[in-house]
């Protein structure tokens, strides 16, 4: 078995796996904050049993997400020694300056958040949320500034035999970042809103009395934060998607399954995609939607995929230069697909929340609780697109996928670890899942048992 | 002063936050099963760690971070070449972190005793696999010209570094000892501290015994100009003076001497190193060092920035946790999360 693939397969697994999490640990940090805040302002007290309701189930989501994010740490030089040799003088700056500037914060208030209640003044203990949920946003955008180095390298000089840092501040202004980082943030406020929104849907439907002013309250607040994150996290996608078309040109084409070079240039809807033939072998077409998404006109010329590899032959020596297609294609599908459909949940939520008309609406109801899953999906779908558009550099024009592997470690070390991770993991996300659920359907009116 | 020697000197603050801060937390996971037998002493024991475990472990994540950073092929040789005993690692760190949230998520005697040894065993790897890395570290491995250890997991677990690890393991364990004896109170806290005065007779023996070996094993005491006998004897008072207080029930004088002689023996270690970060045992021109392993010089003084604002930052805002919760807790508290 080739190390190559192994080491892609299991940073793909840990890195998948540990952002199912992460996402939710922002959008639950900031609506957790936001909650308190009405809890402190106000002074009544069902904001903060809120508080602490949905907080229970956030502290067992950020557990699964801390210690998978210690795999990540280390990842880069367990297996991709090569990768940490040629960009370590740029890459680990961020990871650096993420576990002084964010890490720590995060860390170090969530102890005193959960320990705290009675130990702070009411303000205090506020403090200590919006700490959580700054220090989490925080470290989002360093590892997005690492991340946006390999999508887009600037602010750097080859030499030495590697990738040397010139200019900190274009790496921190890297357009890539100040796309990606608030289309990651706003993601992660859907997410949040979806799955309190979920859980309060099967409780209104439980139609228990004592607990229906708990959770109509819950639905109300989520559903508001859920159109926000829905609505901004597509309109950071669109401007990412015009963003994409200059600076990643093979990886839109490969999103969208685009061969050819047309002006102006259709957009595919669904199509069946063959990589080796290099066509779509049938497909659905809106004539110059495609253009129009992208340049904002009905008459730009859009590079198709076979166009754009010769591009890169001419650049960078001969070899195929065409992401997986059938994947990125897929991705995007999804992605999008979802996200117009949790904009349009997250609005008749919103809409129905006037005079609480969704409490009566069973249907919408009971649609709402698995749409919980829905932001979860289109995340992994766009970080499924971003990484795998890449191919074949790990870091675009710089350092290939090939070259950057741990020259140390045997293929039979690798299947030790990807299994290990695959069993741990998947133990971990089973009973991580079923306590979230477990609190996420307890009852808000009963009393605490030891330690639950 | 160069920006290198400052980052040696700052991943050694690094290591020895790690080890002092997390060096208490993995005590107390690996005394749980022995001093708290009931539910609630055993509550009682983790939740003193309780509010700063988490914090705490940044501490590795940050020294990472860091050594990635500013020494990118220390980084790079260490972690792939160190492969399958950092995955054991990994994989303890995973299952002690969520045992603190899930243990007492369910109140199911069989749950709950399956997390109490999951963090017992999720303290006890990292103990000893770090004692084993560092005690790697100081004899030596065999990197080549290319910088890159390509033995594998066998030549680590040489007599020499499993010693080292025990004796590491033995440091944490009175570390945490001392730890919940500034933190309980009542018979439960007398309990860790008849079992933790047995534990340091031991300790003593394997660390005198461990330092004669690293005399004539390494060159870790004798490394011209920057040795490391001065810590290693500072370090060896400090190891007596615990058992001393300990005898006297002084908690906090006994906490001290404890973090002492974790902080002194990292400080050893390092400045036994210095300059190097990793002793080729092939030839020692393969070795690497603060200048042939670090990051440009413009990128060290980015991260030098950063540091000497947040740093100081940290060690405030962590210290006052510690004040927040300084309070002893005992089975019949109430304030407990886990």
């Amino acid at each position: 078995m080739d190390p190559v693939i192994l080491s892609r397969w299991q940073f793909a697994m840990t890195t998948i796996f540990h952002f199912f999490f992460v996402p939710v640990t922002l959008g639950l940090a900031l609506f957790l904050a936001i909650l308190e805040t009405k809890y402190v302002t106000s002074g009544e007290e069902i904001y903060k049993k809120m508080t602490k309701f949905w907080g229970k189930i956030f502290l067992i989501n950020f557990a699964v997400g801390i210690v998978t994010g210690i795999v990540q740490e280390f990842h880069f030089g367990l297996n991709w020694s090569e990768y940490a040799r040629f960009m370590g003088d740029i890459f680990g700056a961020p990871l650096a300056i993420e576990g002084l500037m964010a890490f720590f914060l995060e860390s170090t208030f969530i102890g005193v958040w959960i320990f705290g209640w009675n130990k702070l003044s009411k303000k205090g203990h506020l403090a200590a949320a919006w700490m959580v949920a700054i220090g989490s946003n925080l470290s989002s955008l360093w590892i997005l500034v690492a991340n946006s180095f390999m999508q887009n390298p600037v602010g750097y000089a080859v030499r030495n035999g590697r990738a040397e840092m010139t200019n900190f501040w274009a790496l921190l202004g890297n357009p890539n970042v100040w796309h990606q980082f608030p289309h990651v943030v706003t993601a992660g406020i859907s997410v949040g809103g979806f799955l309190i929104l979920s859980f309060s849907a099967w409780h209104l439907l439980k139609n228990k009395s004592e607990n229906n002013e708990f959770f109509k309250r819950s639905f109300k607040w989520a559903a508001t934060y859920a159109l926000i994150g829905s609505i901004l996290v597509g309109l950071i996608g669109h401007a990412q998607g015009q963003y994409l078309a200059k600076s990643q040109p093979l990886k839109i084409a490969a999103m969208e399954g685009h061969w050819e070079t047309e002006q102006p240039a259709s957009f595919s809807v669904i199509g069946i995609v063959n990589q080796e033939k290099q066509e779509n072998t049938w497909e659905i077409k809106i004539p110059k939607f495609l253009s129009l998404m992208l340049f904002n006109d009905l008459t730009s010329e859009f590079k198709g995929l076979i166009d754009l590899n010769a591009e890169e032959v001419a650049k960078y020596g001969p070899g195929n230069y065409i992401p997986p297609v059938l994947i990125s294609y897929w991705s995007s599908r999804t992605m999008i697909g979802i996200g117009l459909l949790m904009v349009l949940l997250a609005g008749l939520a919103v809409l129905w929340s006037r005079k609480d008309k969704f409490v009566d609406l069973k249907w919408f109801l009971k649609i709402l609780v698995p749409a919980g899953l829905l932001p979860t999906i289109a995340i992994t779908a766009g970080w499924i697109i971003a990484e795998t558009g890449r191919w074949p550099w790990i870091v675009h024009g710089l350092q290939k996928i090939e070259d950057a592997v741990s020259p140390t470690i045997t293929p039979g070390n690798i299947i030790f670890s990807l299994v290990s991770f695959l069993v741990l993991y998947s133990i971990l996300g089973f009973i991580g899942v079923k306590l979230m659920v477990k609190y996420g359907t307890n009852d808000p009116a009963a009393g605490e048992g030891k330690g639950e | 002063m160069d920006l290198n020697i400052l980052w040696f000197i700052l991943l050694t603050v690094l290591f020895s936050g790690f080890f002092f801060l997390e060096g208490f937390d993995y005590g107390v996971g690996m005394l749980l099963p022995f001093v708290a037998k009931t539910d609630n002493e055993r509550r009682a024991v983790i939740n003193t760690i309780g509010p700063v475990w988490d914090g705490n472990e940044v501490w590795m994540i940050t020294a990472g971070g860091a050594m990635f950073a500013a020494f990118p092929h220390m980084y790079a040789t260490l972690f792939s070449g160190f492969y399958v005993a950092l995955i054991f690692m990994l994989i303890g760190l995973i299952i002690r972190g969520v045992a603190f949230e899930f243990r007492s998520k369910r109140d199911d005697p069989a749950w709950r005793s399956s997390w109490d040894w999951a963090i017992y065993y999720g303290s006890l790897l990292p103990a000893l696999l770090w004692g084993v890395a560092v005690a790697n570290l100081m004899r030596g491995v065999a990197i080549g010209s290319d910088l890159n250890y390509y033995g594998g997991l066998a030549p680590l677990l040489n007599p020499y570094s499993m010693f080292g690890g025990v004796v590491f393991l033995g440091l944490f364990l009175i570390h945490g000892a001392s730890f919940l004896g500034i933190k309980l109170e009542g018979d439960l806290k007398d309990r860790v501290k008849k079992l933790s005065g047995k534990i340091w007779i031991a300790v003593v023996i394997l660390t005198v015994l461990f330092l004669v070996w690293t005399y004539f094993a390494t060159d870790i005491l004798n490394n011209p100009g920057y040795d490391g006998m001065i810590p290693a004897i500072l370090a060896a008072i400090a190891l007596l003076a615990y058992g001393w207080f300990h005898r006297q029930d002084k908690e906090g004088l006994t906490f001290i001497c404890g973090g002492l002689v974790i902080i002194l023996t990292t400080v050893m270690v390092f400045s036994g190193l210095f300059p190097r970060l990793m002793i080729s045992t092939l030839d020692p021109t393969y070795s690497l060092t603060i200048y042939n392993a670090s990051s440009s010089p413009y990128t060290l003084k980015v991260i030098t920035i950063v540091a000497v604002i947040f740093l100081p930052l940290v060690l405030a805002y962590q210290g006052w946790t510690y004040w927040i919760f300084r309070k002893r807790l005992s089975p019949d508290s109430l304030d407990l999360h886990y």
